[in-house]
């Protein structure tokens, strides 16, 4: 049953990603993401790390991912042109990419003691979670969360300089962008 | 219980759910025109049944039948998922709400719940934000300024109130120790209704906070911007006709009772009675579930009244109202409430 699951998501994720790219309409691969980030969610639910599982779809799918949208429909973007790529992309860039995929794999496959992950019936609880959040991680949790509040103020900074600039124009984009922070 | 007994259980409880939920949402639009006809000294719709009781039905058979237009210059794929997405959203949500007592029959599974999870609270808050997608995409894939303006100001009000509606039922969570919605009613049923979040558990900052923000949520008066009729024609929905316009219709109303359940839920004491051990319970199991259902549907109108009697009563907010309401005032007293609800709990 969990095989069967993990199959059907993993394909979903897959056929997401793959449509991500091959979209020429800006909204569709935005959406294709979004396909991608709830694929994902039932993947780690598979795991069984419900609380990643929703933090996952409310934060990405629901939050970030209507900014996207967001945008796509305020600037309303349209169809990008085809290309068929520059030459040094697909001389260099092609390799490039094999070749650290290459060197990322073979860590991974010679490292010893790095964990397994099985698909399981049991499932860590949210109390679970939080204490080792908030006990053994708790330095880079906090880190991490003055981060993000860093990142937070600079947005809005950003913002209120550029309303200085250019007057009351541009209320709009101070809006969008301290949502942007929030989030 | 065989895998099998389960699916078939499963599917049961969710055909039943799922008629009842679609019947409450029709007469929850005939309890809203008939109160707000009140409200307004006329009688709103009495002609068809008794008291227009078998209006619903009527408007339901008009939906059928009337033409299913779709204009060319729409974007036909995302056009046509934009009000499954909705409605559907709208009707899985109601999957994790309990109705009522844990009983079940004949080996079965427990009945009055769907599927009890750990995490239901975060299910109902993640599956209501992708929501907001059949929202947006209607409005953008309709190619109309109108829709364009309202899908805007919608996934803009979703996502700002989202953050205050969230905050606020962190201090419930904090209460209960649980993000089970079962165990969060259970720790507040001890005592009736002195134990209520919303009393004895001094919720009452969270549950007005978790109002205003349902409000702005369901995009329902005062808050209803997205579809304010008088300068955007209709908002998000202009372009759509006939059963489409009618499952955005039911989306809506689907979303004002699934925010009445979790109300009832958090702050209310889900389906327990407000009298507690006064009343003891009787000997009959069935007579306690029915009791139990009771009480939770009792609460969950007690919602959709007051949704009809604000939509009676108060004016429309301007936008940036409604901005500057959300992130300067909301959202600051939500994470106030979290502080104080978390120094309680701590040095009480």
């Amino acid at each position: 049953m969990h095989l069967i699951l993990f199959i059907v998501f993993a394909g979903f994720c897959l056929a997401g990603a793959i449509n991500l790219l091959l979209q020429s309409h800006p909204i569709n691969s935005a959406l294709s993401l979004i396909v991608v980030m709830v694929s994902l969610a039932v993947l780690y639910l598979l795991l069984g790390a419900e609380f990643l599982a929703v933090a996952q779809v409310i934060v990405y799918a629901g939050a970030i991912m209507v900014l996207f949208t967001f945008v796509i429909m305020l600037l309303n973007a349209s169809r990008e042109e085809r290309t068929l790529g520059s030459r040094a992309a697909l001389r260099v860039g092609f390799p490039a990419v094999v070749a650290i995929l290459a060197i990322i794999a073979t860590v991974i496959l010679h490292t010893q003691g790095l964990g397994v992950a099985r698909l399981s019936d049991g499932i860590t609880s949210t109390e679970e979670l939080s204490a080792v959040l908030f006990t053994k991680l708790l330095l880079p949790f906090e880190v991490t969360s003055v981060l993000i509040l860093i990142a937070i103020l600079g947005a809005v900074a950003m913002a209120g300089h550029e309303e200085q600039g250019t007057g009351n124009r541009d209320q709009g984009s101070e809006k969008v962008s301290e949502r942007t922070g929030e989030k | 219980m065989t895998i099998l007994q389960f699916i078939l259980w499963s599917v049961l409880k969710v055909a039943v759910v799922t008629v009842v939920m679609l019947l409450a949402v029709a007469y929850t639009v005939l309890l809203e025109r008939k109160l707000v006809g009140r409200i307004q000294n006329r009688w709103g719709p009495s002609r068809v049944g008794p008291f227009g009781l078998l209006q619903p039905l009527v408007d339901g058979a008009k939906s059928f039948l009337k033409e299913d237009i779709i204009p060319t210059c729409v974007y036909r794929p995302l056009y046509l998922i934009a009000p499954i997405l909705a409605l559907g959203c709208a009707l899985i949500s109601i999957g994790v709400v309990p109705f009522g007592e844990p009983v079940s029959i004949a080996g079965s599974p427990p009945l009055f719940q769907i599927a009890n999870v750990n995490i239901g609270l975060l299910v109902i808050l993640g599956v209501t934000s992708i929501g907001v997608y059949g929202i947006a995409l209607a409005g953008w894939s309709s190619n109309n300024k109108y829709s364009l303006l309202g899908a805007l100001r919608s996934s803009a009000q979703l996502v700002s109130y989202e953050l205050a509606l969230g905050l606020s039922l962190v201090g419930v969570v904090l209460r209960a120790g649980s993000l089970n919605l079962r165990k969060i009613v259970e720790q507040q049923s001890t005592q009736g209704i002195l134990t209520w979040n919303v009393f004895g558990g001094m919720q009452f900052v969270a549950f007005f906070i978790y109002l205003m923000a349902a409000y702005a949520e369901t995009n329902r008066s005062p808050f209803d911007l997205p579809e304010a009729e008088s300068e955007l024609t209709g908002g998000y929905h202009t372009e759509y006709s006939s059963m489409k316009f009618a499952m955005f219709f039911m989306a809506e109303y689907a979303n004002m009772i699934t925010v009445g359940c979790v109300a009832t839920l958090l702050f209310f004491g889900g389906w327990t009675s407000p009298f507690g051990d006064l009343i003891p319970p009787s000997e009959n199991v069935f007579f306690d579930a029915g009791l139990s259902l009771f009480w939770f549907v009792l609460k969950v109108f007690a919602f959709l009244f007051l949704y009809v009697w604000v939509r009676g009563t108060l004016p429309r907010f301007r936008y940036d109202q409604l901005m500057n309401f959300g992130w300067r005032w909301l959202m600051p007293l939500a994470i106030l409430n979290i502080v104080g609800t978390s120094l309680w709990l701590a040095y009480r």
